[in-house]
């Protein structure tokens, strides 16, 4: 390994982080809005053409 | 005949959300496989092919710098595209598209940025120079938090559609701009060497890991747009949902 080593460590850790980051992000962000869909449902909220449906 | 299927049979059908989250469903555990298994093969390419006589180890960084800076492009094309359909065919996805992708469009570009300045620093001697190409990629990143900044500043989601739209239109002549930069001024980064009319000059070697991270980025992105863009769709239901419980409220009291 020649001594330019940290650089390319540094560049892939860099890109893991930010690929990593925006993931979680995307899939937090999915979690939280389907866990409010299902408070709203459980507290009886439907979509008006969800509305006359059985559960 | 009212057609109450939620089968995808012609584009203009995805135009309905539910029928959308159906596909994203039915897409998601796919795109994420494909994606692991090419970013596990691009890894391996990666780091088993040979340096390069001259660069040594950090010819390396040219796998996840390239796809990256690609991407920051694309996106952004799939953004201006995305705001012809808010503006010209009214699609009710496409605003949502635009929206999903300029954070990750964000994240991309500013991958490129980093990673390129680690790049340069060992071969250029310097993190940074505003050279033409450097400096428009940095417009871009600038760009893409102006846009996602705006879209949150209004609260009307239609109106912020629009504003947003005419904005990303712009702001596309930036692209060719990225693309073209190295060919038109005398930058400090070299011109393109891989998609260029003449074909490919860079050496097989480095060429196949580089197409297969290529395509793990890519695959990645679709991933992360539509998982984004179903969330947005979620966002919306609630918000309509919240307005609907408050407006029943308002007629019993």
């Amino acid at each position: 390994m020649s001594g330019h080593f940290a650089y390319v460590a540094a560049s892939y850790a860099a890109a893991a982080m930010l690929i990593l980051a925006l993931i979680g992000w995307v899939f937090m962000d999915g979690r939280g809005r389907q866990k409010e869909l299902k408070a709203l449902e459980d507290a009886g909220i439907r979509r008006r053409s969800q509305a006359g449906r059985p559960s | 005949m009212t057609d109450n299927s939620l089968a995808i049979r012609k584009f203009s059908d995805l135009a309905n959300p539910t029928r959308f989250l159906a596909l994203a469903a039915r897409l998601l555990p796919w795109l994420v496989g494909a994606t692991a298994l090419f970013f596990a093969a691009g890894l391996y390419l990666a780091f088993t092919t040979e340096g390069d006589y001259q660069q040594g180890e950090t010819v390396r960084i040219m796998y996840i710098h390239v796809p990256a800076a690609w991407l920051s492009m694309m996106c952004y094309t799939i953004m201006a595209l995305s705001a012809l359909g808010t503006l010209v065919w009214r699609h009710p996805l496409a605003d949502l598209s635009a929206k999903a992708a300029a954070p990750i469009g964000a994240a991309f570009t500013l991958m490129a940025l980093i990673t390129g300045s680690l790049w340069g620093k060992p071969m250029w001697g310097t993190w940074w120079v505003w050279d033409a190409r450097l400096t428009s990629v940095f417009v871009l990143f600038l760009m893409y938090l102006g846009l996602i900044a705006l879209n949150r500043a209004i609260d009307d989601p239609g109106k912020a559609a629009k504003v947003c739209a005419i904005l990303i239109l712009i702001g596309f002549v930036n692209i060719p701009i990225i693309k073209f930069s190295v060919e038109w001024w005398n930058t400090l980064h070299q011109p393109a060497s891989v998609v260029r009319l003449d074909g490919p000059t860079i050496d097989p070697e480095f060429l196949r890991p580089l197409l297969v991270m290529a395509i793990a980025y890519t695959l990645l992105f679709f991933t992360l747009h539509i998982a984004a863009m179903r969330n947005e769709i979620w966002r919306r239901r609630v918000m309509a949902l919240r307005r609907q419980a408050a407006r029943s409220i308002g007629r019993e009291a």
